[in-house]
Order: C-alpha cells, then structure tokens, then sequence
C-alpha cells in the first residue's frame, strides 16, 4: 500500500494511519540494514535527488544511505546558498532539476517553506529534510521508531522537549506528532526560545502539547526526554547570557535526568553539544538512545523514499 | 474646451452632504453644475442610471517605483492602474532609486506625471536624506517643487529626537508628517506578524507591541509639537484605540489602512502555504486586529482607505518568504474590496466609504480636491456598488502582479474615472 500523496512536507497534515504506514515499512527495512548485503533492488531505475540548501552532515548522509540501499540513483546538490544570492529564484531552482525529471527531492533550506513552494512547481514527490524553523519530518518519524522500540506504545506517554524551541523543525515535528499518536509533550527551555501561542492548536489533539513552567517540572516523571540542540549563534542574539548559564539552568545532567521515570529514554536530533544542552555521562549513559536514532533515520527514509518515489 | 453632461447617477459629496439623484454638469475641466434634469446641448453626456457618481478617489499612499525601478513600475503605469482602479489622484512614497529626499528627485516625478497625462500624481518627500532618519532632508525645497506630506515609508524614524525636530519642521511648511510605525529594534528581520501562525509556520513574527509603541511615541510627540501625524497603514487593535484616544484629546492625528488589512489575517499564510503574495508591511494581523479596524472604520477613527500599491517583479515574489520583498499592488482592487467587504457587510455607508476614500484623503493632505461643488476640479470617480466582478491580475493595468486577491469574486466596481473633466477610464463590462 502507497501513501497517497505526492509529497512529504511535514508532520501536520499526515493522518494517524499514514504516520503507522510509515513506521510499519521502516520496520520492514530495519531488517534489511542488519544484513550483511544491504542492499534491495526497490527503486532499481528510479532518481533520488537530495537538494541541501543548507549544510547537514547526518541527514544528508542518511537520506544518500536509503536510496543507495534501495538501489536508487542519488544525486547530491549542495546550494549553499540561498536563491536570492545566486541570483536564480526559487521557483527557477525547482524547474530546472524537475526538467531532469528526478522521482523524488530531498529538500533541506533555512527558509520556512522553501519545499512547500517548490513541491508547488513540481510534479516529483518532494520530502521535506528540514525547512528553517518549521518542520523536519523524517526526524520525528525516526524519533517515533526509537520510542516506539522503547516502550512499545505511544498512548499515556509523558514526553519533555526540553530547549530552543523556537527555532526548532524538530520540536515542531515531533509534537504534531506524538500529540497525534496520543502521547502528552512538555515543552521547555528559556522563555525567549519558547513559540508562544503554538500550543493553541492542540485542544483537540488525540494527546496534548503545552508548556510547562520550567525544566524540572516538564522533565518530573517523563517517559521519553529529548534535548535540542542549541545553536551556538543564539547566544550572540541575546536569547540568553552564556552557554555556562545555559547548561546550568537549561541542560540536561544525570541530576536533572532522575526527575524522570527510572526507565526514561534520552533522545537528541544531534549534532550533540556536550556539556552544553546535555552532558557526556548523559549522552554516553544507559538512557541515552541517540545513536539507535541515527540507525532508525535510515529505516525511516527508506520507508519515505519507498512509500513516495513509487516502489512497486 | 469640452463640456460633459452625466445624467441619471446617484452623486454622493459629502463635502456638501449631498446624496441624492442628480444630473452634473462639467465644463472647461470644473464642476459647472448639480441639478435635477440639467441640459447642455453641446455636451458629451454619461449615462450613470444606477452608478454612484463621487469626487475623485484619492490614494494617499502608493509606491511608482520610478526613478530606479522602473522593472516593478512606472509612474505612467502605475498612474494607468490607479484609473483603472478609480482613483484620480495618488500620493508616491519617495522609496526610490535615488530617493525622493531633494527637489530636483521631486521635479522629476511631477514632470514625469505630467508627461503621463492621466491621474494627479502628488509626491511625498523623504523626512531624512536617503530616509537614514539621521538628518532632516530639504523638506521646504521640495515642498516649493510640489511635495504635499514628508515620510521614510518604508522604515519607521527610530530616534525619538530626530522625530521631534521632524514634526517641528514639518508644522513651518504645513505638511503632514506620515509615520511608518514599527519599533526598530523589537523584530529585525520578522516575516509576519507573531502569533499562533507565526509559531506553527516557522516564520519570525512582528508583534503588534512594534506598531502600539510607535504610535503610541509620536502621538506624545504630536502633542508636545502641535504637528500633523498621520499614521500610515494602520494594522492593530491597539494602535486603533491610541488613535481614538488622540482624537478625543483634539490632537492633529490622522490614520490611513489598506484594503488588505481588513479583508487578510495572518492564517491566509498558513492557509496557503507561504504564499509571498500575502507579505507586507506591516504584515497580515490577527482576525481581532481586523474586527478592531473595523470598528475604526465604522466609528470615524480612521480617516482614510489608502492601498500602499507596492510593485514587485514576479521574480523577486518568487523567492523563499522569508526573502521575498513586502508589498502587494492594490489599486486595481481597492474599491471592489471597499464595496464588498465594507459596504455589502454594512461595516459602512456608501456615503462614508467616500469620505474615506475622496473627502478625507483630500483634507488630510491638504488637496485642494475631494469635492463636486461648483467651480471645483472635476475630478470624478463613477462607481457601480452592485456589478460583480472576478480580479484577473492577468489584465491589471500595472507592470506587477503581486496581489493575494487574484480569482476573487467581489461586488462592486469602479466604472469611470474623470480627471480634470477629461474621461481617462471607463469599464470595459457596464
């Protein structure tokens, strides 16, 4: 069974039935990446372009992993730039890569929307690998899988995002869905990194997002805590002194961490500032799953590739 | 020279509180008369059975692009689109390239329109040279070249100081001073307007509080200099009610919105996924600013309907919202969203909407126009409040297409537009 849709531009607007779809298949290719050849002939013939517009070392490595393991022809571009500087507009940029006629395009941009307005203009499955502050999809889908191996449910589960969450497509993304799937986010991190008024649009949701008065009290009897990673040029904005008061009164230690139910997992989207947003005895401790998230990011992109570029 | 009889409109001048059904008379450019059954053997006659016949709409607030760039609009075209939008004036922001800070920018724009030949184009002069907001440009030489108010539309005058002075200087060649307000400091580089949209789309928002604090300032600056303020694109709930406020206090404070800004909220960003057609300056508001503004247009506390027609190549729109320029064109459709929205949902009379869009706008700048009685110019804006009318930006007049309004169905429309006597534009559909 196919997704039916084109694209995959965020969390938002997928269905309970389509985020189960997706994790089931990624399961489905869990078995594939611990075989000793990794390698299916899936999308033999198809092209897989990835589009980074910004600079990402694992996402981009991740998503050329999933096509190459589905045996499809992966390009990668990296436009460091944006459109306005080269001179080339957007909507030119996505025209001429679909005049290649690519499958699907990966699209990671510093831009808020940038794959919303190309997916516009082109007739590929356009997947979202992160715009600006709005989403980052196939980040949550991944996150999802890791809980989903932990604790084998969503329902009921106490989940904490804990920092930036402002300027955070993950945090964005994983509460649309978690709250979604039943599980009850917490929000915090300094109120100047805090999007007030996001919370609104969960009244009805299957589980709830809100914001909780501070660190401890969203951390207090959490199943699931994820830490964000804050980004070194936050500080420079005056959203906060120092990254030493930051990881004071903000980041994650094994302290902190016992607020937590004694099974509680720690995620983290990396890349991993130690000793600032998390410390290493947390990081490299029997809670942490962060690099059981980097395995799950192949499956997970795997799934999305296969579900969308149209493996028959 | 010519003479044009239009028969059987409805006239509604509330410069003399006339609204009743009458014949009108034009000769050599002037209002010659306004009667039941008028007669002149050698005139031209206009039929207007059913159309409302008012003094020329004027636009206080428009940006023509020209000098610098010409690629968005020329002053010719962008007069072509304010007939065709029925408007007979307009009021250019001096946001070009060179901008409009000294008299020879100003003697270039008045010859340009007068080579146009079609709308009155009045300048507006820079506050500060290059509009820096750091030193008070040549406002009495522009003024003799024909500037009728001072503004940096486009950004706000930050120091307080330099606002003062502004105002003083201002109130010696009597001209409006008109405010962009936005806090300078509060949200560099925001997106749209901060709040539940804002946080869901991932777009660096503008808080209302950017806006209140500025006009909150310079109506306190007003009332220690005495000057004229008027607020330029009035967008929140806030900065309604200090007007309000001003007012009660007789304070010479004035305030214009565009049509955008009570017809959008910020969800139509959402609602069409980052549609760049939908950023501007000040951006979108929430659904409560909007029911504030129009409170404000119904109670008198806004003064005036302006557009902020503000050209953008399809290019440059075609870029990531974050990045795209604000603006959007809106002469061609600020009259049909005037009827519909305002009018048909009875938030104002036919006779108030003229007021806003003629009588007003006339005053506020000191026009010398904006009336239908004798001996006036004849300027006219012939409008159909009942015709129904589909916007195609395909067949806007303007060089630019920006507009979120494109496919819209909307009740109402202008029909003619008569500039000094002479009809430069009529509806194509009657």
């Amino acid at each position: 069974m196919p997704l039916h849709r084109k694209d995959l531009l965020g969390i938002e607007d997928l269905s309970v039935e389509e985020i189960n779809l997706i994790l089931d298949t990624a399961e489905t290719f869990r078995d594939i990446n611990s075989r000793r050849i990794k390698k299916v002939p899936t999308l033999r013939g198809k092209t897989v372009i990835n589009l980074f517009f910004e600079a990402s070392t694992r996402t981009r490595t991740s998503f050329e992993i999933a096509g190459k393991r589905l045996s499809a022809d992966t390009i990668n571009i990296s436009a460091s730039t944006s459109s306005v500087v080269k001179g080339e507009t957007l909507i030119d940029t996505a025209q001429n890569l679909e005049a290649m006629a690519p499958d699907a395009i990966v699209i990671r941009h510093s831009s808020s929307g940038a794959p919303h307005q190309i997916a516009k203009y082109v007739n590929s499955a356009v997947i979202n690998a992160g715009d600006g502050a709005h989403e980052h999809p196939t980040q949550a889908l991944l996150d999802a899988l890791t809980i989903r191996h932990n604790k084998g449910k969503f329902a009921g589960l106490k989940v904490a995002i804990i920092g930036d969450v402002l300027h955070s497509r993950v945090a964005r993304s994983n509460a649309y869905l978690l709250s979604k799937l039943g599980a009850h986010v917490s929000f915090a991190g300094p109120n100047t990194l805090l999007p007030h008024g996001f919370e609104k649009q969960f009244a009805n949701a299957e589980g709830s997002v809100r914001f909780a008065a501070n660190v401890n009290e969203a951390i207090a009897d959490a199943d699931v805590v994820m830490m964000l990673r804050i980004q070194m040029e936050r500080q420079a904005g005056g959203f906060f002194p120092s990254l030493k008061e930051y990881s004071i009164h903000y980041g994650l230690n094994l302290k902190r961490l016992s607020l937590a139910k004694p099974d509680a997992i720690v995620l983290h989207p990396g890349p991993i500032n130690r000793g600032v947003e998390i410390e290493s005895d947390v990081v490299d401790g029997p809670y942490s799953v962060i690099l059981d998230q980097v395995a799950n990011g192949v499956a997970v992109r795997m799934a999305v590739l296969y579900l969308l570029a149209g493996g028959e | 020279m010519s003479s044009l009889l239009i028969q059987n409109g409805t006239i509604i001048d509330p410069s003399q509180s006339l609204e009743a059904k009458r014949d009108l008379l034009i000769r050599d450019g002037k209002i010659e008369a306004i009667g039941e059954g008028l007669n002149a053997a050698d005139a031209e006659v206009f039929d207007a059975t059913n159309l409302i016949v008012a003094p020329g709409f004027i636009d206080l607030h428009v940006h023509f692009r020209e000098p610098g760039f010409e690629y968005k609009e020329t002053i010719e075209s962008g007069a072509r689109a304010a007939a065709a939008g029925g408007f007979t004036s307009v009021c250019c922001m001096p946001n070009t390239k060179p901008i409009n800070d000294n008299s020879a920018v100003t003697s270039f724009i008045v010859e340009k329109a007068r080579v146009a030949n079609l709308v009155n184009v009045f300048p507006i002069g820079a506050i500060t040279q290059g509009s820096k907001g750091e030193q008070l440009a040549e406002i009495g030489e522009m003024k003799k070249a024909g500037i009728v108010g001072i503004s940096d539309d486009g950004k706000a005058v930050c120091d307080a100081g330099m606002m003062r002075r502004a105002l003083e200087y201002a109130k010696d060649f009597a001209l409006p001073v008109i405010d962009h307000c936005e806090d300078c400091c509060i949200s560099p580089g925001w997106a749209m307007h901060e709040g539940e949209y804002s946080a869901r789309l991932g777009l660096k928002g503008l808080s209302g509080a950017a806006e209140d604090l500025q006009v909150s300032r310079d109506i306190q600056l007003a009332e220690i200099t005495g000057a004229h303020i008027h607020i330029a694109h009035i967008s929140t709930a806030k900065s309604v009610d200090f007007v309000r406020q001003a007012k009660k206090q007789g304070l010479r404070v004035t305030c214009e919105i565009t049509p955008h800004h009570f017809t959008l909220t910020d969800a139509a960003i959402y609602e069409r996924s980052y549609d760049t057609n939908c950023k501007m300056a000040p951006p979108l508001r929430s659904q409560a600013d909007l029911e504030a503004c129009l409170e404000g247009l119904s109670d008198g506390t806004i003064d005036a309907i302006a557009t902020d027609h503000a050209p953008h190549h399809a290019n440059e729109k075609a870029l990531e919202f974050d990045q795209s320029p604000n603006g959007i064109v809106g002469l061609e459709t600020a009259v049909s969203l005037t009827l519909d929205h305002l009018v048909h949902r009875k938030i104002i009379s036919l006779s108030r909407m003229v007021e806003l869009l003629s009588t007003n706008p006339a005053h506020i700048f000191n026009l010398g126009r904006g009336t239908l009685t004798t001996g006036a110019v004849a300027d006219i804006t012939i409008f159909d409040p009942n015709r129904k009318v589909k916007i195609a930006a395909s067949e806007f007049q303007s060089k630019s297409r920006n507009t979120p309004y494109d496919g819209w169905e909307l009740t109402g429309a202008p029909s003619a537009t008569i500039v000094a006597g002479r009809m430069i534009w009529t509806a194509k559909a009657r």
